[in-house]
């Protein structure tokens, strides 16, 4: 296989990691005012997610220094053209990175209850924005003959790419509300399965209906069998957690996410980002691709250090597998004054 | 292009740099500080370490928050603001930027949630190898972006391919050993340290002079143990600013010979002179060009430069004359004149002394602290909460010069040599668009600068948290058990 193939996949595969585990921190951020209803819930679903966050969100900074190795165009293309969407992603990426560390820092209910706006809003904005975004990749944007963004902000919202963005929005909330079900004991686990089914339910028609948009206007048989395997997969995982079973119910939408992200990839493939212009040079795995030297080099390094990165993360979920419910959370109480 | 765009990007980048880099000095530092007294906790069971541990361990988490977050700004804003920079350098400059992520960003973030959530799950050991990792994890971070800078400072290692009209990366070993990056690494590092250093000290200073024991713990136990932070902070301090000069010698003639410009800039050199003294303030135009008092060195600068008492040290506008020769006469209008290689020179100069001065002033301030401290003694009067408050700040605001002496004295080179920095920022970035990005960050810096502030200034006043010894938890026997750390 050639090398720009191979970084084509690898970066597939980051996107995926970081669908995959930061879908459910977005989700879980989204959830928090629904699900959580007293302060001692609230705190329940804070700590689900608390010792993790932080290593899912760093896929998405890999996936994007990877780019920007393997593929200077796309990468230079990409976030200069999709330049003000990219700028609310990173303004509610910062607000919610926050959020999580400083809401439980002073004990206060209106402290509390800004960071708990901020960690809706910053998980619902890039939730939604990741989807928008794909899809206009996919879907083609202008390009100019020399591969620089000739649109503007309106050109990014048509309705392939707002289906898009809803899409991706159910899809993390679904599967926030899984994990918080598989996380969780009480009754914040009882409404979690409640609305995960209701919330995949919806999901799943988002995404079947994005999916063959995408099918029919870029796909192939790769991405065909990839989205029908994330469509089986989303449903059982709906099904499980209706009947309980909340393991496989999160490996369900675990699997829906990786493998409707891996579709689009082929579904892309081989374009990176492709032109909507007659006279405009789309970006390719080819065109857009750093020299074979420097892919080499970051091949052997790839191969060596994500096997590693991927136990230590593992590792990190398997030592906080525990169940968590209000009794564990420690008591709020004020914080005592120091004294002379 | 559009002038107002690169102004616009250049301040975006100045200003989400420098603050980025505020906090990252403190977590490389504290992160080892922290590991420091943990690991004294576990080989003497002394309750005291483990109770600076924790105390210290929240003043470096609410620290490292706004450090990764405002690194996310970082890792996309090459993209955004300078695109043409990111296709011209992205085979050379992307390598080290995606090795840092796959190595040293994922080990930090994992190892720093094991560590926090950690306490009653983890064996004490294993635990304590968690903050170590974090740490180790922060030096990885810093050696491969310092790396990907140095390149910009130096480009070797790679070859200009004329059809593509890119830098092309043809050693990655050259590019990671690089001499500006062999001198700059120990120097940013041991920088870091100094600063969380000077960090400890001044908050011990603060609760020493100024101080309140929480309820439950003993007045006289917690002095003893912020007279020890500060002992062990003061150390830290002195030593790693020994090494930042020695370093920075070092730094200064690897500068000399690869951008002799900013060197000369540093001293307002405009003539070449042989030996060359070093000024320590000058009082006459901004940028130096005429003169009406001085204080200097001599030989100082001949010295720095070139590590000869006698050395000659080239002038501003000899080098300007060079350079147009191998350049050519047009390195890009928008700063500069054509044919006006010269930096901004009242800023280097200026910047280039600030960060020394305030290094010494805290090196100064570290001594002071540990004579004040000899033989058991503990400072108690009001005055030294002020070396508390200034302390900390001497290390930060040097490093902010440094940066921006480095990265000004560069101009009007993005890629010395090779880019100017006129070339490197977006062309479909309109002016409107950057501007809302500008104050869009720039809004949301400020306020977190001072959400962050408060915070700290609430966890400094709160002091250590009385001795509690940690628990394993045992799901099986005990699986109501509060939390030890929850959020
Ligand atoms: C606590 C902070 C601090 C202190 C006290 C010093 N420095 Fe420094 N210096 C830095 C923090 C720093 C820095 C922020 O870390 C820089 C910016 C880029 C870099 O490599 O390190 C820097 C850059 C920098 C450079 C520019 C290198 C280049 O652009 O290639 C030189 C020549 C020196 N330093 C030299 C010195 C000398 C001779 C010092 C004192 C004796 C000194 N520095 C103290
Ligand atoms: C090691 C990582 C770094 C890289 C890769 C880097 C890269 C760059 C780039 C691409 C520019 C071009 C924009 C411009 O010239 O305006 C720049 C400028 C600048 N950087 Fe750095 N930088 C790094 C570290 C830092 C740090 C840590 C600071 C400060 C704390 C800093 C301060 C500045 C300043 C002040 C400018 C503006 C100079 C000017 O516009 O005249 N940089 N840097
Ligand atoms: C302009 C260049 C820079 C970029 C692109 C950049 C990128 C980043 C990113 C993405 C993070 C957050 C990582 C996370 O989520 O855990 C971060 C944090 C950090 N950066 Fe920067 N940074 C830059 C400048 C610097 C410099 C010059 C240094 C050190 C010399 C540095 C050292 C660190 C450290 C120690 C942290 C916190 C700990 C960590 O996450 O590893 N950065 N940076």
């Amino acid at each position: 296989m050639e090398l720009t193939t191979v970084w084509f996949a690898l970066i597939a595969v980051l996107w995926i990691g970081y669908f995959c585990l930061e879908g459910f921190d977005f989700g879980v951020g989204m959830l928090l005012p629904v699900l959580g209803r007293s302060e001692a819930e609230r705190r329940v679903l804070l700590n689900t997610v608390g010792p993790v966050w932080d290593g899912n969100a760093v896929w998405v900074l890999v996936a994007g220094g990877a780019t920007f190795a393997a593929f200077p165009e796309w990468y230079a293309t990409l976030f200069s053209g999709f330049y003000l969407p990219l700028l609310m992603i990173l303004v509610a990426l910062i607000v919610r990175g926050l959020a999580f560390e400083y809401r439980a820092k002073v004990d206060d209910d209106r402290w509390r209850a800004r960071w708990d706006v901020a960690l809706v809003v910053g998980s619902f904005v890039p939730a939604l924005l990741w989807g928008v975004a794909f899809a206009n990749i996919l879907h083609g944007v202008p390009l100019d003959a020399d591969s620089e963004y000739a649109g503007g902000l309106l050109t990014l919202l048509h309705p392939y790419a707002l289906l898009g963005g809803v899409t991706t929005l159910l899809l993390f909330l679904t599967h926030g509300a899984v994990f918080l079900a598989l996380k969780t004991d009480g009754p914040v686990r009882r409404d979690a399965r409640g609305l995960a089914s209701g919330l995949g339910t919806a999901a799943a028609i988002a995404a079947v209906a994005f999916l063959s948009w995408t099918q029919r206007d870029t796909g192939d048989l790769a991405s065909a069998v990839l989205f029908l395997g994330a469509a089986v997969a989303l449903v059982l995982g709906v099904l499980a957690v209706g009947v309980g079973r909340e393991g496989w119910a999160f490996v369900g939408t675990f699997a829906a996410i990786a493998l409707a992200v891996a579709g689009l990839f082929a579904a892309l493939f081989p374009d990176v980002m492709p032109t909507t212009l007659a006279d405009g040079t789309g970006l390719t795995t080819t065109n857009a691709a750093a020299t074979s030297y420097t892919l080499g080099v970051m091949t052997v390094v790839a191969a060596v250090f994500t096997p590693v990165v991927l136990a230590y993360q593992g590792w990190t979920y398997w030592v906080f597998r525990q169940r968590i419910s209000v009794h564990h959370i420690p008591a709020a109480g004020r914080v005592p004054e120091p004294q002379r | 292009m559009d002038l107002d765009t690169l102004d616009i990007a250049r301040w975006q980048f100045a200003i989400t740099t420098v603050y980025h880099f505020l906090f990252v000095p403190i977590t490389i530092g504290l992160s080892a500080i922290v590991a420091g007294y943990q690991t004294a906790w576990v080989r003497t069971g002394h309750e005291q370490w483990l109770r600076l541990t924790r105390f210290f361990g929240r003043l470096f988490l609410i620290n490292l928050a706004i450090g990764v977050v405002t690194g996310i700004v970082q890792e996309f804003q090459f993209g955004m603001n300078w695109s043409d920079y990111s296709r011209f350098v992205g085979d050379v400059f992307g390598a080290p930027l995606a090795i840092e992520g796959l190595l040293a960003f994922f080990l930090e973030s994992t190892f720093v949630g094991l560590w926090i959530f950690g306490w009653d799950r983890l064996p004490p050991r294993l635990h304590l190898a968690t903050i170590w990792l974090v740490h180790v994890g922060t030096v990885l971070s810093a050696y491969f972006i310092l790396a990907a800078n140095s390149w910009m400072q130096h480009p070797v290692g790679y070859r200009y391919d004329a059809v593509t009209g890119r830098a092309e990366l043809t050693d990655i070993v050259a590019v990671l050993t690089n001499r500006v990056q062999l001198v700059t690494f120990p120097h940013t590092l041991l920088a870091a340290y100094m600063t969380a250093g000077a960090f400890v000290v001044g908050v011990a200073l603060w609760q020493l002079s100024a101080g309140r024991s929480r309820p439950g713990a003993d007045r006289s136990e917690d002095r003893g143990m912020f007279r020890s932070a500060a002992r062990v902070g003061a150390v830290v301090l002195v030593v790693a600013g020994a090494g930042v000069a020695l370093s920075g010698d070092l730094q200064g003639k690897v500068m000399t010979e690869v951008q002799p410009m900013k060197m000369a800039a540093a001293e307002a050199l405009y003539d070449t002179e042989q030996p060359a003294a070093f000024s320590l303030v000058t009082v006459g135009s901004l940028d130096g060009s005429e003169e009406l008092w001085s204080l200097r060195v001599p030989h100082l600068l001949s010295y720095l430069a070139t590590g000869d008492l006698d050395g000659e040290v080239r002038g501003i506008d000899d080098l300007r004359a060079e350079y147009e020769q191998t350049y050519g006469t047009d390195p890009g209008a928008a700063y500069y004149s054509p044919g006006d290689y010269t930096p901004v020179v009242p800023v280097t100069y200026w910047s280039f002394r600030l960060m020394i001065g305030l290094g010494v002033a805290g090196v100064a301030g570290g001594l002071a602290v540990l004579w004040a401290t000899r033989r058991g003694r503990a400072p108690s009067s009001r005055r030294w909460v002020w070396l508390g408050v200034a302390l900390p700040l001497m290390p930060l605001l040097a490093n902010s010069f440094g940066w921006v002496f480095t990265e000004m004295g560069r101009q009007p080179w993005a890629v010395f040599g090779l880019m100017t920095t006129e070339r490197a920022v977006s062309p479909s970035v309109s002016p409107t668009e950057a501007l809302v990005s500008l104050l869009a960050l720039t809004g949301v810096y400020a306020v977190l600068a001072v959400v962050e502030v408060r915070l700290l200034l609430h966890y400094v006043a709160r002091g250590a948290d009385p001795h509690v010894e940690p628990r394993l938890r045992d799901d099986e026997h005990d699986p109501e058990r509060p939390l030890a750390v929850a959020y």
